[in-house]
């Protein structure tokens, strides 16, 4: 799946990245240093996590796609992180499950 | 070949750059050809400590030395130093502020990780003068 297919499906918004980037796999938690150890590459990684560290976390983990869900946007900072590391970031409203589900 | 060595001064409390200097490792060691295996366990170890440093400890400073057969990264803090590193590395303890738990921080999980992605992990500590952190990831 792309990132611009996990869009469409989980009806979210990308804010920056590519969209053709390929996923797979899925980790769902707002814990860093849990995310840090269990997210793989490629993976879409599902938080309510907003901050800029969510950029370096996604970054040295190689993680396909950042799914920020239950409608919260990241920070500007972070949007502005994660343009320059060129990582994709997606936003929807629904929950995690919801979205997982449709992965 | 000598060794690649890098050194990095990190701030204390700038949350923003935090983990910045563990991804430059990592585009480093990635331009050099190291394993992704190799990469993963460094850049996992080094982005934990760097972060412990950050919010624990107000800064400090970073050395990496780099070999075809290993690599090797010291943390050097001027913080409070650690009072009980047995419990410090028990999965889950943790003395994070509550400011930084919003942030995501304070799992318990950094320590751990860093005992779980090296080969050696050493640490030294001493009250009220800081803490030094080695970590070393061999290349198999
Ligand atoms: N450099 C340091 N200086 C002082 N205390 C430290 C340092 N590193 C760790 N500690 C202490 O050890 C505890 C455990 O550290 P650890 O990295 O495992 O968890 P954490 O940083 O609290 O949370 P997490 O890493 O999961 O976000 C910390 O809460 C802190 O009390
Ligand atoms: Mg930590």
């Amino acid at each position: 799946m792309t990132g611009k297919e996990l869009a469409e499906v989980t009806g979210g918004k990308i804010l920056c990245g590519d969209p053709e980037r390929s996923l797979s796999g899925c980790y769902i938690g707002d814990l860093l240093s849990l995310a840090m150890s269990r997210v793989q590459s490629d993976n879409v990684w599902i938080t309510i996590q907003s901050n800029i560290n969510i950029v370096a976390v996604a970054s040295l983990t190689d993680a396909g796609c950042i799914v920020i869900c239950d409608g919260f946007s990241p920070d500007e900072d972070a949007l502005e992180k994660a343009k320059d590391e060129d990582i994709l970031i997606i936003t929807s409203e629904k929950s995690a499950y919801d979205i997982a589900k449709l992965i | 070949m000598d060794n690649l060595k890098l050194h990095y001064d990190v701030n204390g409390d700038d949350f923003s750059v935090a983990g910045e200097n563990s991804s430059k490792v990592k585009k480093m060691l990635k331009q050099l050809g190291f394993s992704p295996d190799v990469i993963r366990c460094v850049a996992i170890a080094m982005y934990e400590a760097e972060i412990n440093m950050v919010i624990h400890a107000n800064g400090g400073f970073i050395d990496v030395d780099i070999s075809p057969e290993r690599v090797k990264v010291e943390l050097q803090d001027k913080g409070p130093g650690i009072p009980d590193i047995e419990k410090a590395m028990q999965e889950g303890y943790s003395t994070a502020s509550n400011r930084v738990r919003e942030l995501g921080f304070g799992a318990g999980m950094g320590l751990p990780n860093m005992k779980k992605y090296t080969d050696e992990l050493n640490i030294s500590t001493e009250i009220g003068k800081g803490t030094l952190v080695e970590l070393i990831v061999n290349v198999k």
